[in-house]
């Protein structure tokens, strides 16, 4: 008895999505026509790509795992973004945390200064983040972008209830907007079609459906890329945008991550576990869809490199 | 696609009145039939060969498979769907530790015992591994017997033997047939030759081929004899390979129905892998796609958790609703001078808070106020969390009888509401709280001790 060779003939495609500027190293997402490297039935144009995590000001909350990786490059954002290049990084992710108030709040002004001294000391892509309140954003975030002209950066969050500035001055000055929803299908494509209404082109967007991590709602997070990449690849366009992925940011808030006292012993040595805890968060979402992955730690986005580098072939 | 009922009540046998299975006609009987409600020999009518054609067109696609014997037997196969948001995914992945019986006597009971020792309770459950893989390599049958028998004494775990000499593959198997061990493995070149020897004491088997489609000759040929408890290793040389043979199998049974590769799978991880991270890369892989039993070359503290919970996450209900119910929850056990905090219902949030507290070693309330789900921010955003709303539930949670204190944390991304939710709930003092749970174990012992005036 023969078997059909049961190949999925995909009628949707992902989107690409190009970063990084003139004269610098770009790179570009998505792409993809098939199921994550299934490349027996579709074509894969680019792997999975590692933003690593940098903050503008000394991180505080820090795993100590993490802080002892990183050494005191965290207490300057340009030689932190200069390190992650070194440890392999595809992409900086830079936190704009000083605008939080009670973390410093500071301002445009700011913003614009460290966004250009990290776009001096590295020529991978960047993205830029802010503090994640509204007013505050829009302020930052709107001086990261004029201050990266050229270099065709990603900005976030734009989220539904505060996205219109941020997507406009990612049209003017030609950088990529995030389009960030809590784990939820439907309003991961809303938010999408909100961004394309107003003008936003599709290969100027890139989807967070928000990350949960391992041991802490992961399944949920899987599920929803897993259903947005189905429904790109099944035609549906709203859904046809690359996906990013917050796999170190959130580890490093569990438990297994941090503890380093009163837990079992069987939970084993706690550099090894922050480790792990992370690695296995970013390749399940990266199993499931994510095109984009942002991580903290250099040992586990050396392993995560590792395994994409095999499953690229 | 499983057969439809109307397609059974086409085999059977139309006696009218007759009842006999227990339903008022063969219509009835076959719908019940079609949706896994009813079994075929409850129609005593039926030919042995229209019998024998519907139990194979009535069972599951995927073929439900028991390694072991006992409370502990690992049950796997019987899935139905390929994506998880579809229905849950019926039977976790067995993980199995390898032995070689070349491997010195500590190394044997470092295993053993670390699969007794590496056990993890979460949520409730008991999180750990399930099989111990022996495989003969020393040449030495004695030897191999040994640890057959030293495993099987040590523990109810179950067993897989490994043997490519099936001299000893069976010698083994008679030495603990009871434990109903998976037999491994059996190839296109020791397939007749092993045939007489599985019937003679049936357990399931693990059939390695070189390909997928290498392996349909050979789960035929085993069913043709009657040995259905078949677990498939299509061969696979590297990560890559794994992932595309295990999705083919998957979607062969499933999407096509295709009989001789509906059964649960294996995947050796320990062979593939280079060192033990690469091996947990690989393992990690096989429980996101489809492995029925991954065999480890080792269990390792830091590695096995994480792995056993990835498992647990993937295999989860994925109609279990993100919203938590509002109320009132306990961190360990508070008594009524224990901190309060509030969140948000986003089950996400909750799970975040209730851990990062009972890491804090803090008995604490978490007043967890209906937000339809969304995070603190998002639901401020929403009105949810707006501090008029935030104070009124506190006000009807029926937290003030629990304690005698006054004083509410809430989320720091949330400080903005502290105002209007003071105004709203006079003789409260409300207390920022850090921005990331996370951060609660820097900030609630503190806060714990004041309140005990200690
Ligand atoms: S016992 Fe068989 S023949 Fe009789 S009613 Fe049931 S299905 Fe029909």
């Amino acid at each position: 008895m023969a078997v059909e060779v049961p190949v999925e003939k995909w009628t949707g495609r992902v989107g690409e999505v190009r970063l990084g500027g003139d004269g610098c190293k770009r790179v570009t997402i998505g792409g993809a026509n098939t199921l994550p490297f299934l490349k027996f039935e579709g074509s894969i144009p680019n792997p999975p790509a590692i933003a690593m995590e940098v903050w503008d000001s000394e991180p505080s909350g820090w795993p100590a795992a993490l802080t002892s990786a990183w050494g005191d490059v965290t207490s300057d954002p340009a030689a932190w973004a200069r390190k992650a290049v070194e440890y392999g990084a595809d992409i900086v992710m830079l936190r704009l945390q000083s605008a939080r108030p009670g973390m410093g709040n500071t301002g445009g002004a700011e913003a614009g200064i460290v966004v250009d001294r990290v776009l001096s000391a590295i020529d991978l892509p960047l993205i830029v983040l802010g503090p994640g309140i509204p007013e505050k954003d829009n302020e930052v975030l709107v001086a990261a972008s004029r201050a990266a002209r050229g270099r065709r950066i990603a900005l976030g969050n734009c989220e539904e209830k505060n996205y219109r500035t941020i997507a406009a001055v990612c049209i003017s000055d030609g950088h990529v907007a995030i389009a960030k929803t809590p784990v939820d299908f439907n309003l991961a494509k809303q938010l999408n079609a909100l961004l394309a209404d107003i003008g936003v082109p599709s290969d100027s967007v890139i989807m967070d459906p928000d990350t949960a991590a391992l041991g802490y709602g992961l399944e949920y997070s899987y599920s929803t890329i897993e259903c947005l990449r189905l429904a790109a690849l099944m035609g549906e366009a709203m859904c046809a945008r690359p996906i990013i992925s917050h796999a170190g940011p959130e580890s490093r808030h569990q438990k297994e991550s941090r503890a380093t006292r009163g837990v079992p012993a069987a939970w084993g040595d706690p550099a090894e576990r922050a480790v792990l805890w992370e690695t296995l968060t970013a390749t399940t979402c990266i199993h499931a869809g994510a095109d984009l992955v942002v991580m903290c730690h250099p040992g586990a986005v050396e392993l995560v490199k590792f395994a994409i580098g095999k499953l690229m072939g | 696609m499983p057969i439809k009922g109307t397609d059974v009540a086409k085999k059977l046998p139309q006696r009218k009145g007759c009842k006999d299975c227990g339903f008022p006609t063969c219509f009835a009987f076959a719908m019940k039939l079609a949706s896994g409600g009813a079994t075929v020999d409850k129609c005593p009518y039926l030919s042995e060969e229209i019998r024998a054609e519907l139990e194979d067109a009535l069972a599951p696609p995927i073929k439900l498979v028991t390694v072991g014997s006992g409370e502990d037997a690992l049950k796997i196969g019987n899935e139905e769907v390929i994506y998880r948001h579809e229905k849950t995914f019926a039977h976790a992945p067995g993980i199995a530790v390898l032995i070689s019986d070349k491997e010195d006597d500590e190394g044997v009971e470092d295993k053993i015992a670390k699969m007794k020792e590496l056990q993890f309770e979460r949520v409730g459950l008991t999180l750990r591994a399930d099989l111990f893989a022996l495989k003969f390599q020393s040449g030495e049958k004695a030897k191999y017997e040994a640890l057959v028998k030293k495993v099987c004494d040590a523990g109810d775990a179950g067993i897989i033997l490994i043997s490519e000499d099936l001299g000893a593959l069976f010698a083994a198997r008679d030495i603990c047939a009871g434990r109903n061990p998976l037999l491994y493995p059996i190839t296109k070149d020791n397939l007749e030759q092993a045939i007489p020897l599985i019937k003679q004491s049936p357990t399931p088997v693990g059939v390695k081929a070189e390909s997928v489609e290498a392996l349909i000759p050979l789960t035929s040929r085993l069913k043709e004899e009657g040995i259905e408890e078949l677990v498939l290793d299509p061969g696979s040389g590297n990560f890559l390979e794994v992932l595309r043979d295990q999705t083919l199998i998957r979607r062969a049974a499933l999407k096509q129905n295709f009989r001789p590769l509906g059964y649960p799978t294996i995947v050796f991880p320990c062979f593939l892998a280079g060192d033990g991270l690469e091996e947990i890369l690989t393992a990690s892989m096989c429980v996101i796609k489809f492995a029925g039993i991954i065999v480890l070359s080792d269990l390792k503290k830091d590695s096995l958790l994480p792995l056993l919970v990835q498992r647990l996450n993937i295999y989860t209900d994925p109609r279990m609703p993100l919203a938590i119910e509002q109320g009132v929850y306990e961190v360990g056990q508070p008594k009524d001078e224990a901190p309060v905090l509030v969140t948000s219902n986003w089950s996400l949030t909750y799970f975040l808070v209730s851990s990062a507290t009972e890491e804090s070693k803090v008995h604490a309330f978490v007043c967890v106020k209906d937000t339809e789900g969304l995070g603190v921010v998002t639901g401020w955003g929403a009105g949810k969390f707006s501090g008029d709303s935030v104070g009124a539930f506190i006000k009807k949670s029926g937290i003030e009888e629990r304690v005698k204190h006054r004083k509410l944390v809430i989320p720091g991304k949330v400080a903005r509401i502290r105002g209007e939710l003071e105004e709203a709930l006079p003789g409260w003092e409300i207390v920022v709280g850090p921005r990331e749970a996370g951060e609660l174990p820097g900030f609630l012992p503190a806060l714990a001790r004041s309140l005990t005036g200690g």
